[in-house]
């Protein structure tokens, strides 16, 4: 079973990024994953967030506890939320809007610059799937394959194709920072 | 009883990822409501939102009303005008639904009401849980009446209870009531909803005879009238007033005591036929822990680490709550150590439990002010404390 929390601030497609994993695990990689969101005024303007809970039986207990995944474009969002992420967890967040403190335990941090890489495709509103593909290649909970049949009906249908470019900038962007770390490191 | 399959018309076929509020408004198109009116109110808003959008196309109507009480009255009329209607809310609109409510059972009228709960009383919590409206939903009307009521615990049930409302609804001529939570309503998760074949609906119970012979309030065999279309032809009057077969005012003891009491039986003789339940290891289980909705699944966590420990603890879940399965609580109060009942309330449910035990054996209740959903740790404590 594992738990993710994706957070920003309102408005930048967190919630959708909860709805596009929990949809491309559930319909398209055989797991099951509940997705449950922020609702209320802390999801409008300020940090906000959305939660999915992963297994392959049913998931029983619907939020999460202590998530080893947390994926943060804003800092705010990384602030209140940090503190709950596993000694062992994943740590994704935005290299522009989030400056992290040094981590905690076996935490590894991960960066792109997925605002900046948005507004070089054309449109800053799709730095949440740039993330997404970045998610999807570091964590390798879900597949690429999945995540972009997961994309019609959640995008709007005109920018489907901008979404699935921005998706994979982040994705590669993702895979090449996981082989440059299996290098041995040059002394 | 006239089984017929669903009109694909509004049958969106597939797999889909929905929050239980979607698949509320998906059941009841898939169940044939093509009326909806109502008053949006979080966390129930959503299913308002979606028959919107959905309704025209297969050609509904959507109305979003004054307010919840006005919102019963246009569902009632839609109804005697022939359609299959819903309305959704949360409990300060049910408060407001709760005179209009009582006139659709006493007028016999089949509808189906969502309450997706949230924390209360007055305006509470409007975006958090809470199964605090489950003595509201049998009791909040005034008089003696029946009403059936079903607790979905995932938006899969959310989708699947809603068409066995609409048909129980249909059997029964009763308002009929869908129990969520603001957890199951906002949760999204895997829905699949079967091709229209495999959907089979009840069809109302059509009076056939002479244009002036109907008589609403005429028991069949089944004890339950006929119906007709407003504005077909027949001449019939209905009212909240006690009334004869006639639907004509009656106000003397002699048919209160017809006309209520068919309103009370026809849902208690049939009981059986309604209730369904999930059972999980009762026969032997020397623990039952009760529960229902989005508890019922955190109490499954509980469960299997007290099984881990070697307690024999056996489950049921009431899929309806409403009538309440007094038979089969009674049954098993006789055999059983103790039962276990967490609910997100301060106790309701657990009340009933208790008047069916009738003191045989300790019902242990587990509150919870709402707001959030249990911790199964408490659930499991308690187990292992009704063990000893």
């Amino acid at each position: 079973m594992s738990e993710i929390r994706f957070s920003g601030f309102g408005g930048q497609g967190i919630i959708r990024c909860g709805l596009i994993a929990g949809k491309a695990l559930s319909l398209f990689d055989n797991k099951q994953a509940t997705m449950t969101q922020s609702f209320g005024p802390e999801a409008r303007g300020s940090a906000c967030s959305s939660q999915l809970v992963v297994s392959d039986d049913r998931v029983l207990y619907p939020y999460i506890s202590a998530p080893e995944i947390l994926i943060s474009m804003s800092q705010e969002a990384y602030e209140k939320y940090e503190p709950e992420l596993r000694d062992d967890g994943i740590l994704l967040i935005d290299k522009d809007l989030v400056k992290s403190k040094p981590s905690r335990g076996k935490i590894k941090t991960y960066s792109v610059p997925s605002t900046r890489f948005a507004e070089e495709l054309g449109n800053r509103i799709i730095a949440n799937l740039v993330m997404l593909g970045f998610f999807t290649a570091i964590t390798r909970i879900v597949s690429p394959e999945a995540m972009k049949k997961a994309l019609p009906g959640l995008v709007p249908g005109r920018f489907l194709e901008l979404n699935k470019k921005a998706f994979d900038k982040g994705y590669e962007y993702g895979k090449k920072i996981l082989t440059e770390e299996k290098k041995p490191k040059k002394k | 009883m006239k089984k017929v399959k669903a009109d694909p018309k509004g049958v969106l076929t597939g797999a889909h990822y929905l929050d239980g509020d979607y698949a509320l408004a998906e059941g009841a198109l898939a169940a044939g409501c093509r009326f909806f009116a109502g008053y949006p109110i979080t966390p129930s808003t959503e299913t308002a939102e979606r028959f919107s959008e959905r309704i025209p196309s297969v050609g509904g109507v959507f109305i979003q009303m004054e307010d919840e009480i006005a919102s019963i009255a246009a569902l009632i009329g839609a109804v005697w005008g022939g359609k299959k209607a819903m309305t959704v809310t949360s409990g300060p609109g049910f408060s407001l639904m709760m005179e209009n409510i009582g006139l659709a059972c006493m007028m016999e009228t089949p509808l189906v009401i969502a309450n997706v709960q949230r924390g209360g009383p007055s305006t509470g919590l409007p975006t958090l849980t809470g199964q605090q409206d489950m003595m509201q939903v049998k009791w909040g009307s005034h008089g003696d009446y029946e009403i059936i009521a079903l607790c979905p615990d995932s938006p899969q049930e959310c989708f699947d209870l809603c068409i066995d409302a609409f048909n129980l609804s249909e059997i029964y001529r009763v308002p009929t009531f869908i129990m969520a939570d603001e957890c199951v309503g906002h949760m999204h998760e895997k829905v699949v909803i079967p091709p229209a074949e495999e959907i089979e609906l009840v069809e109302r119970k059509w009076f056939k005879g002479p244009k002036d012979k109907y008589l609403p309030y005429k028991p069949d065999k089944d004890m339950i009238p006929f119906m007709v279309k407003a504005g077909d032809g027949h001449r019939f009057h209905t009212t909240g007033l006690t009334h004869d077969e006639r639907g004509y005012p009656a106000l003397n003891a002699e048919f209160q005591e017809v006309c209520v009491r068919h309103l009370v039986e026809k849902i208690r003789m049939n009981a059986d036929k309604i209730i369904k339940l999930e059972e999980d290891e009762i026969d032997n289980a020397e623990i039952i822990v009760i529960s229902y909705g989005i508890t019922s699944r955190v109490t499954t966590r509980a469960v299997q680490q007290a099984r881990k420990a070697g307690i024999k603890v056996g489950t049921i879940r009431l899929i309806t709550v409403w009538p309440f399965p007094e038979k089969r609580i009674k049954e098993l109060a006789k055999k059983i150590k103790a039962f276990v009942v967490p609910e997100i309330n301060y106790g309701q449910i657990v009340r009933e439990v208790e008047r069916c035990v009738e003191g045989q054996a300790p019902v242990i209740h587990i509150p919870h002010c709402g707001g959030w959903v249990h911790d199964p740790d408490e659930i499991f404590k308690a187990i292992k404390e009704a063990s000893k």
